[in-house]
């Protein structure tokens, strides 16, 4: 198992608001191996964004950090915790050069108003002191790594004469501009079409294996998971209830979220009558959730649900679960039936 | 299922004048039969005309060319009184922003009954009030929710609030034109076993737009390929997804991310050289009843 480049401490993050505080991130902990791709699944609202954006440094002004530590491999074996940092050293220091970032809508994380060369160019003269025609010069091969035809003529282009793909390559470009260390995707193909997120794809992993990037990847959609995912997070309410390999949380998913969210997508391949939806909907985390906070959704919860939030379980080296029915005291539940035939059937057709 | 579909597009045309020169092609001489109680996926990429279709058939849009047969009228070109008022009774429409769709400044009980008002179907406040609450109560609402307004409701229960005022029309054919696609999973399967069951108890038809292949081969009975304004194959959800003949088809199913990690990683993407395809001068060849494919002519 590689080292880790990043690892994230038992975060806590509220937000300050007019009615009461917000406590959106619950204590989330995160490794990050080096050249792995680690994927954070979860419904809108469970945190995955928010707790990205605590290792940018781009939390809103009204974010209060309550507690934790971002530790990031900084030159060879010194750690160093983002959180002490302040903004402009975050920004100076880290930001662009070690952790590069890209967002789910390619129109709003670039500005309409520059070309996409000189966009390209700012990391490069920022923070690796390029001069101007080196810049240009890296700018137009950056362009050809993500795919861009005719590179020399695009980089004068404006955002708006570009497609959707074609701005997304750009984002990627500008965040591979300055060599980052470590790549955050948020939701990066969610705007995007099928064929299009396929080939963006497949992109971000030619270009982690060629440059030895490590990814955290931030999405709702489990067929994206399976195709980029070496580890596998998956967030509820502002905590991490199930973490594994990807072969892990698939073929053998223990909490009983995992399964409804594998559950309530169809796949290509069944045809039941009856798409399973998980019942209710995320806590209010103005309230802080008493006990278990997928309690109130979980048909297998247990008394103790109510009263006291579950640990994790180790089940395998990789493998941790947060739910109190892998105490060895609780009673034995299987998987839905739905489930377990899918996984078989999932199993099968890869052999 | 009857033999007489409930809706006929032949050949339908949409163009755009832009300008003296420039004119926007959206969907070209695109054809499909949709039969009551059957749901009709229509799948392609961003731009490749599908929003178009749903709205010419609504007549949102006036069509440039071609046929629409609706319950045995046609609705293409000018229609009379009561050939509108059957259309806009009988085909409903739910969008796919669930925040923009619905007026903020409107209670919830007045945006549901507000066709209702308009159609003259109640005859009095209370048989109104009655109809709206019992209507959100189908789409898993409470009745106290219609004094409320959109913005205090959820991403999920707004989409169940534009089926709902879809629904109280009672048409025979909805429109949903990407209607899921702005909501999270687990929402999305809510909404659309909420469709499923709605379907069974009235048996209205649905036009499902969506990019989402597993859901809509979930969904649908029959399903539609558009790519560039062309459909370039329809057929049963068994024929697409066990026998795809299009290689823009293929092209798109090899892109449908699997949630099977084994599979997936080893899995390769079908290339399809879309930007130069040209389908103006291919042809329709019938390959089974319900499978049909757009295909260069003398074969390929």
């Amino acid at each position: 198992m590689p080292e880790n480049i990043l690892s994230v401490k038992g975060l806590d993050i509220s937000f300050r608001g007019n009615i009461g505080d917000v406590h959106v991130i619950r204590g989330v902990d995160l490794d990050l191996p080096k050249g792995k791709t680690v994927a954070i699944v979860g419904e809108s609202g469970s945190g995955k964004s928010v707790a990205m954006k605590a290792v940018t440094g781009l939390l809103e002004d009204n974010a209060v950090i309550n507690g934790g530590q971002i530790l990031y491999r900084y030159n060879g074996n010194e750690y160093i915790d983002l959180l002490s940092l302040n903004e402009k050293e975050m920004r100076r220091k880290i930001n662009g050069k070690h952790i590069g970032m890209v967002f789910q809508d390619p129109m709003t994380s670039l500005d309409p108003t520059m070309t996409i060369g000189k966009q390209l160019m700012e990391g490069m003269i920022l923070h690796k002191s390029y001069s101007k025609s080196d810049a240009k010069e890296r700018a137009v091969e950056l362009l050809r790594t993500v795919g861009i035809l005719e590179a020399e003529k695009r980089i004068n282009n404006y955002p708006h004469q570009l497609s959707g793909g074609m701005r997304q390559r750009i984002v990627i470009a500008a965040a591979l501009s300055s060599e980052p260390k470590v790549l955050i995707c948020d939701e990066p193909t969610t705007a995007l079409d099928v064929t299009v997120q396929a080939t963006i794809l497949n992109l971000i992993k030619d270009i982690q294996a060629k440059m030895n990037l490590s990814v955290i990847f931030i999405t709702h959609d489990l067929g994206v998971v399976a195709k980029v995912a070496d580890f596998v997070c998956v967030m509820y309410a502002g905590k991490i209830v199930e973490r594994g390999t990807a072969e892990d949380i698939f073929y053998d998913p223990q909490h009983p979220y995992t399964w409804g969210l594998l559950l309530s997508m169809p796949s290509l391949e069944t045809e039941e009558e009856r798409l399973f939806s998980i019942p209710g909907s995320p806590p209010n985390l103005l309230y802080e959730p008493k006990g278990d906070a997928f309690a109130p959704r979980n048909e297998y919860a247990m008394a103790i649900d109510e009263k006291a939030a579950p640990p994790m379980f180790k089940i395998s080296e990789t493998h941790e679960v947060a739910t109190w029915l892998l105490h060895p005291d609780a009673p034995k539940v299987e998987m839905p039936k739905e489930l377990k035939y899918r996984i078989e059937r999932a199993k099968a057709a890869s052999l | 299922m009857t033999n007489e579909p409930l809706l006929k597009v032949k050949n339908l045309r949409q163009h755009f004048k832009i300008s003296r020169e420039f004119t926007v092609k959206a969907v070209n001489g695109v054809s499909f039969d949709i039969f009551p109680g059957e749901t009709f996926g229509l799948v392609g990429e961003s731009g490749s005309g599908k929003t178009t279709v749903g709205r010419s058939v609504i007549r949102l849009y006036d069509p440039t060319e071609g046929d629409i047969e609706f319950n045995g009228k046609n609705i293409a070109g000018n229609m009379d009184r009561s050939t509108r008022k059957m259309l806009r009774k009988d085909m409903q429409m739910i969008f796919q922003d669930p925040m923009s769709s619905l007026n903020p400044r409107k209670k919830i009980a007045d945006i549901i009954g507000e066709g209702l008002k308009i159609h003259g179907f109640c005859e009095s406040k209370t048989e109104l009030e009655e109809k709206v609450a019992a209507i959100l109560q189908k789409v898993g609402l409470l009745p106290e929710h219609g004094s409320r307004y959109p913005g205090q409701f959820s991403g999920g229960q707004r989409q169940r609030i534009g089926i709902a005022r879809a629904l109280v029309m009672n048409p025979k054919l909805i429109i949903a034109d990407e209607c899921i696609s702005a909501l999270d999973v687990s929402v999305q399967a809510q909404v659309v076993n909420l469709m499923k069951d709605i379907q069974e108890e009235t048996k209205c038809a649905y036009l499902f737009i969506a990019h989402d292949l597993s859901m809509v081969k979930y969904i649908s009975d029959k399903i539609g390929v558009l790519h560039k304004g062309y459909l370039v194959e329809t057929g049963s959800t068994q024929e697409i997804f066990s026998n795809p003949r299009h290689p823009y088809t293929k092209n798109l199913l090899s892109a449908a991310p699997i949630a099977n990690p084994r599979v997936e990683k080893q899995r390769k993407l079908l290339s399809y050289d879309s930007i130069n395809a040209d389908y103006e001068h291919d042809v329709i060849r019938q390959l089974s009843d319900t499978h049909f494919v757009l295909e260069p002519q003398g074969g390929n």
